[in-house]
């Protein structure tokens, strides 16, 4: 050590670099792990959602589902009609600041009824699902994890996932597109509110306007995006629940990343698909 | 002539657990007999809920064998390991009785799961199984209205609800005043008798243990120090054994540990 003055320093430095692609590492690993864990989850799901049909499966599975289709569905109709209306006058009047210097306020019924059809309807639908039942469904299955129940339902030879999961999954599956469709409906709605306060256009020609401007492509792409993040929300929502280890925070912390993993991977989700069409249509 | 004895119902074989480089089991060998009633004891920290865990499937082993009623847990398929959960009912420490249904309805889960019984016959099984913990009247309650003592019972209704072969309790008698905890103990007596259940109990209550027991296993830091009928372990002079059946406390303050602290401390030795 005598000898080379600097070399504690240069092992301080090797430390901190080697500490570095360790956390990289140790980070990677764990994010693979998720997708794993994530993946055999949708896979014991997906496998388990015949069970929960009415006629094929146990009427007690879909009597289940029945209730999680009221919950989240049903219930979540206000907030989702809400917010669809605001941001449908959001974009409306935004929308109009511009187009109204070009002289094309008309655009105005477009850019609303595409852009809610297309994109907004089903995102915004996706993001008030995911708050409101994505953490609901992680602190019930947390907070089961904590008080034994799974462990019970596994000592009962009952799958977990297809018992607890599966009927919260067909539900979502049902009413995500539903309120979807909801979303679309009443954003289209402001837009024609905006409308016929600004330049005094009957509903009655809006709705006109805005029945050429739609097109059931984008309806129906819309409808699939909204399967896709129904998958996202009740998966993210699932695994956070029956990863927590520990006590009543663990539950609590669990319910916010499964809020904020799946707004994540609905928005990532989201671009990927938009992508995927700008592309395609650009062919 | 002596039989040749018959094929134990619950077999450990050599069973290591490790938790994140902590052995908490440490080479554990078992045989629990069909029909008898074995109470597994240990302090805090001893594996005795872990061995549970095991035995009952919840856990694989990181190495050793566990057979129960002939199946492998490690090695056996995936149908053969349910149709052995179903023939072992679990009473767990804390009840774990689901809060969104009833109490006839947690009772009759399994049978609405596992069996395509009308529900009729479901009602009438839910209403027996009850009957036999003393809860008859209590059916339609919610498991949050009943109190401690009526959750035990009613997680012991639900662990008899498919007619196992091995009933299981974790703790049974933890949280529970004395009456009640006797009360426990006469039912898991009663079902010995009437039912002839291989029943494994995990507890620290002695005087519990000693009434239910056919045998006993002690458990002192992930291992077995002791297995025997409850005379062999009364008459132990095994000194943890004795020291648990005493109720003799390890020393918690060492204080010549304490006393360097203070003069290294005092002495500015202490970054």
């Amino acid at each position: 050590m005598a000898n080379y003055p600097n070399e504690a320093f240069a092992r301080q430095q090797v430390a901190m670099i080697t500490s570095v692609v360790e956390y990289l590492g140790k980070g990677t690993l764990r994010h693979v792990e998720y997708v794993g864990e994530l993946t055999m989850q949708l896979t014991a799901a997906v496998g388990s959602l015949w069970r929960t049909l009415p006629f094929a499966g146990s009427r007690s599975r879909w009597r289940s589902t029945v209730r999680q289709m009221l919950a989240v569905g049903v219930d979540a109709f206000p907030m989702v009609g809400v917010m669809a209306v605001c941001a449908g006058f959001i974009l409306a009047m935004q929308g109009a600041s511009e187009l109204r210097r070009f002289g094309a306020i008309n655009l105005v019924i477009d850019l609303v009824s595409i852009g809610f059809t297309r994109e907004l309807g089903p995102l915004l639908a996706a993001i008030a699902v995911s708050g409101r039942s994505g953490s609901a469904f992680s602190a019930e299955i947390g907070s089961m994890v904590v008080t034994e129940e799974i462990d019970a339902l596994r000592t009962m030879a009952i799958n977990p996932v297809e018992f607890l999961l599966a009927p919260k999954y067909l539900a979502m599956l049902i009413t995500l597109p539903c309120l979807s469709i909801l979303s679309d409906a009443c954003g289209i709605v402001a837009g024609g509110l905006f409308m016929l306060f600004s330049t005094h256009m009957a509903l009655g020609v809006y709705l006109r306007d805005v029945a050429q401007s739609i097109m059931l492509r984008d309806v129906l792409l819309g409808l699939l995006r909204s399967l896709v993040f129904a998958t996202i929300i009740v998966q993210v929502g699932g695994l956070e629940g029956f990863r927590v280890r520990g006590g009543p925070d663990a539950v609590g912390r669990s319910a916010t990343a499964a809020v904020v993993k799946s707004t994540f991977l609905v928005i990532l989700a989201d671009l990927g698909f938009t992508a995927i069409f700008y592309l395609i249509e650009g062919k | 002539m002596r039989e040749p004895p018959a094929e134990p119902m619950i077999s450990v074989r050599d069973l290591v657990v490790s938790y994140g480089g902590r052995r908490v089991l440490d080479g554990i060998n078992l045989d629990i007999a069909r029909g008898e009633t074995m109470v597994l004891l240990g302090g805090s920290g001893s594996g005795k809920s872990t061995l549970l865990r095991h035995i009952i499937g919840l856990e694989q082993p990181g190495a050793g064998r566990i057979v129960v009623n002939g199946i492998d847990l490690a090695s056996s398929a995936h149908k053969d390991l349910q149709k052995l959960r179903r023939s072992i009912g679990v009473a767990f420490q804390n009840a774990a009785l689901f809060n969104s249904m009833s109490v006839a309805d947690n009772v009759a889960l399994p049978l609405r799961e596992h069996t395509r019984l009308a529900e009729s016959t479901i009602s009438l099984m839910t209403r027996m199984k009850l009957a036999v913990v003393g809860l008859a009247e209590f059916g339609s309650y919610s498991p949050q209205e009943l109190s401690g003592g009526m959750k035990k019972r009613a997680a012991v209704a639900r662990a008899l609800s498919l007619d196992p072969e091995i009933l299981v309790f974790d703790e049974p008698s933890a949280g529970l005043d004395p009456i009640v905890g006797a009360e426990l103990d006469d039912l898991i007596l009663a079902l010995k008798r009437a039912f002839s259940m291989t029943v494994v109990v995990v507890t620290h209550e002695m005087a519990s243990a000693f009434r239910i027991a056919d045998r006993m296993a002690m458990l002192y830091q992930g291992s077995l120090i002791a297995v025997g009928t409850k005379e062999e372990l009364k008459s132990s002079q095994h000194p943890r054994i004795r020291q648990f059946l005493d109720r003799v406390s390890d020393p918690i303050v060492d204080a010549h540990k304490i006393d360097a602290f203070f003069e290294q401390y005092l002495k500015g030795g202490l970054t």
